[in-house]
């Protein structure tokens, strides 16, 4: 097999995909759900519903606001206790609609039957119309509103969709559980996609410790013209756009630039499938697949899960955290966020939670540079990890400017790899919101 | 849920952690410890043993009574600084010496610029540069070695017979008008590629055995250590330049396969121009410096006034580190493309 991979830096940390052989299972609904205004990247969806409210499932509570916003949708049928702040991943108090759960009312305009809808009927700009309707944000992590990346500004000329199947962070597996178990419905939700982008031709990049993914999607997508699946050396930040591109079309996006610019647009998997639900059975996004797991976990899962459940209840679906758990990771243990609780509910970007123990949780104690350039071989965005981290620890940062600080993309490969256990992606994202504070500043004047 | 830990990511740890760099590299240095004792008997193993314990005792007294800092003089970075400068001396060497030495490499080569991580050039380097303008005659008398030496007389050179190096005989011997093949005829056994690669040659302690300096090379490859770069072009740089006399005078200048094997170049190639702290964070940076002590060491055996180049030539591209580091980027992400 021709397995291709990016360039320039990476690592490759322990797979621990523990729960990869855990089929998705619904998880269920809860008590009382909290479901955020802001789930997505941008602007925070206005309520539009009020305290005693009733709603149903796929009901709209939040519209959009403005052009990078996307609309969220009720994932219980029940009534509306309160509008109010609640924490979420980010251990800030965000808005959210508070809806006491009552039996389980769906929309009728959602259309419930098992049966794959193959042919697609609506335009381009249909399609685009119905993601935006529908809430769909990318489900990788980064939650931007997908129909802000299908509407292709005039002049930009995109060639190739690339679906995003790389899962590279450690432990998750619900991209992997998904491209198993709904392999059709990826590949439905791949073409509406190539519809609304005017594409001929779609890659599915997986990594090859997937090779059971790998072969269904091969398999299947004979029977849809113009996609293809290209196997990925596991290598870790592949997942990130820009990586990926140069893996797959040996493009290179240029720094402040965006996929567009290279004639392709990168979509998750996972997303492929809420965006078949919404085209073709007007399914809104309420609701995702999360993978519950972590080394001591008595038993690993990946959920279906209602948009608003409380994390609390897939732990103890799960078996409860073990003794000696320290912390729980929202999302992959090489980006995610650690969470200040367990109440925090699932959001349309929770990939999955991990529970760590103590001796994996706390980091090693910092020692001296010894200046072995593993941070400088390990960025896959060209870096000098080490330098940056300095400058941002003197305030250098018009010289942290000039070293591209702003290019991080947070990975954390400089961190994971460095011997010395040095604060390097602290210091450096310290650095990187400065130097765009800084920007922003300037181009004001 | 009181007692969770919020950090930011990344979460997990990679595999490497200071200790295991320093003490690894202690570990890929145990090959040619062992073929020196082999070959220098029981005195080799003392000089190093008392090198290493003042290197680590230096850097424990400057840390805890003069800095009054963190000790971290176990981390095994003295041990190698201890180690690496006996292996550039011969075993026959006073042992005050060798603690003047090795006091002056961790104190004035590290502790002064603030410790690990801070020094511009290689402790050990810079104590057998120290060791060699202070002592020139014992740091250039060379035990004959002969393997049934497990005596500590024997060691020394009680007889007054002494061993030649290699690179000082071939070099004496041009400098007074013989040919290289009149000299390899007088004494085969200094020009025979087995005995050089092995290790049954005069020279420093640790410096003789190419082979066993090759396997601890391989070892921090193994480990993920160092990079192939720096040896792979310090060599290269070295065999380019005295390839190129060969060929041009074959009957005055020894030919490259020697000069890779005898001498400190192995040494310096796996064991000190690797020295992470002093040498350039990037690949370009790396390959540049290699190649460049590799001709610079070439250059200082062929016309200089010493027979063996190497620790300057390392010592002199490690000041320019420095500069390499400002000078010489990565090849940034998305910097120098264009898509139409």
């Amino acid at each position: 097999m021709d397995l291709k991979t990016f360039k320039i830096g990476g690592v490759h940390p322990p797979e621990n995909k523990l729960s990869a052989g855990a089929p998705i299972e619904a998880a269920a609904l809860p008590k009382r759900a909290f479901i955020h205004l802001g789930q997505h990247l941008g602007a925070p969806a206005k309520p539009i519903v009020q305290k005693g409210d009733k709603v149903r499932v796929g009901t709209l509570i939040g519209a959009g606001e403005g052009f990078i916003s996307a609309a969220v949708h009720s994932s219980v049928s029940g009534t509306v206790f309160a509008i109010d702040a609640v924490v979420d991943a980010s251990g800030y108090k965000r808005p959210a609609v508070i809806i006491d759960v009552e039996g389980d009312e769906w929309e009728p305009t959602i259309d419930r039957s098992p049966e794959l809808k193959k042919d697609i009927s609506l335009d381009k700009k249909a399609i685009v119309d119905r993601l935006k309707e529908a809430g769909i944000v990318g489900l990788g992590g980064a939650t931007f509103p997908a129909h802000v990346k299908y509407m292709v500004p005039e002049g930009k000329k995109v060639d190739t969709l690339i679906i995003n199947a790389v899962e590279c962070e450690p432990y998750l597996t619900s991209d992997h559980r998904v491209m198993l178990e709904r392999a059709d419905e990826v590949l439905v939700g791949t073409r509406i996609l190539m519809t609304a982008l005017g594409v001929e031709r779609a890659v599915i990049g997986i990594e090859a410790n997937k090779p059971d993914a790998i072969e269904i999607l091969s398999r299947k997508a004979k029977d849809h013209p113009g996609i293809t699946v290209q196997a990925l050396k596991v290598q870790y930040p592949q997942g990130a756009e820009k990586q990926l591109i140069k893996a797959i079309l040996n493009r290179e996006v240029p720094s402040g630039k965006l996929p567009l610019d290279v004639g392709c647009v990168v979509n998750n998997v996972g997303t492929t499938v809420a965006v078949y639900e919404a085209v073709q059975k007007n399914k809104p996004l309420f609701e995702r697949i999360v993978t519950l797991t972590g080394k001591k976990l008595p038993r690993k899962a990946n959920f279906l899960v209602r948009v608003g459940t409380p994390i609390t209840q897939l732990i103890d679906a799960c078996g409860g955290a073990p003794e000696g758990t320290a912390k729980f990771i929202n999302g992959g243990p090489m980006m995610g966020k650690a969470m200040v609780n367990t109440d925090i509910p699932v959001t349309k970007g929770t990939s999955g939670v991990i529970l760590v123990d103590e001796a994996d949780a706390r980091r090693n104690a910092p020692g001296a540079c010894i200046r072995c350039a593993k941070c400088v071989a390990a960025c896959p965005m060209g870096l000098e990890p080490y330098l940056i981290e300095k400058q941002a620890e003197y305030a250098l940062w018009e010289d942290a400017e000039k070293e591209d600080a702003a290019d991080c993309m947070e990975c954390g490969c400089c961190q994971f790899t460095c011997p010395a256990a040095r604060p390097l992606l602290d210091n450096i994202r310290l650095a990187k919101t400065t130097v765009m504070r800084i920007r922003r500043e300037r181009s004001k004047k | 849920m009181s007692n969770t830990i919020v950090s930011l990511s990344p979460h997990a740890k990679g595999p490497l952690s200071t200790e295991k760099v320093m003490w690894g590299v202690v570990i890929a240095l145990m090959p040619s410890f062992a073929f020196s004792a082999y070959f220098f008997g029981i005195r080799a193993i003392v000089v190093t043993l008392v090198a290493t314990i003042a290197c680590i005792l230096t850097e424990f007294l400057i840390q805890k009574y003069l800095m009054k800092t963190t000790v971290t003089a176990f981390d095994g970075s003295a041990a190698i600084t201890g180690i690496l400068l006996a292996f550039n001396v011969p075993s026959s060497i006073p042992i005050w010496q060798m603690v003047l030495g090795s006091v002056f490499a961790i104190a004035i080569g590290k502790m002064v610029f603030g410790g690990l991580g801070r020094n511009p050039f290689n402790p050990a380097l810079l104590g057998r540069a120290f060791m060699l303008a202070s002592f020139p005659v014992d740091m250039t008398t060379w035990p004959i070695p002969v393997k049934t030496q497990w005596l500590w007389e024997m060691g020394k050179t009680v007889d007054g017979t002494t061993a030649a190096t290699p690179l000082g005989f071939f070099k004496e011997g041009v400098k007074m008008n013989a040919s290289m093949g009149d000299l390899v005829a007088q004494r085969p056994e200094l020009y025979d590629y087995f005995n050089l690669f092995i290790g049954n040659v005069g020279g420093c302690i640790g410096e003789v055995s190419a082979f066993a300096i090759l396997l601890g090379g391989i070892y921090l490859l193994y480990k993920k250590i160092i990079t192939w770069h720096i040896p792979v072009f310090y060599l290269g740089g070295l065999a380019l330049i005295t390839g190129i006399f060969w060929w041009m005078e074959p009957a005055k200048y020894a030919d490259p396969l020697f000069h890779l094997f005898a001498g400190g170049a192995m040494l310096g190639a796996w064991f000190m121009a690797t020295d992470m702290v002093t040498s350039p964070m990037t690949v370009k940076g790396q390959i540049l410096f290699a190649v460049c002590g590799g001709l610079l060491c070439g250059l200082i055996r062929l016309f200089g006034a010493f027979p063996e180049g190497c620790s300057y030539s390392i010592l002199i591209m490690n000041a320019f580190v420095p500069l390499i580091d400002k000078y010489i980027k990565p090849t940034r992400f998305g910097k120098e493309v264009n898509y139409g």
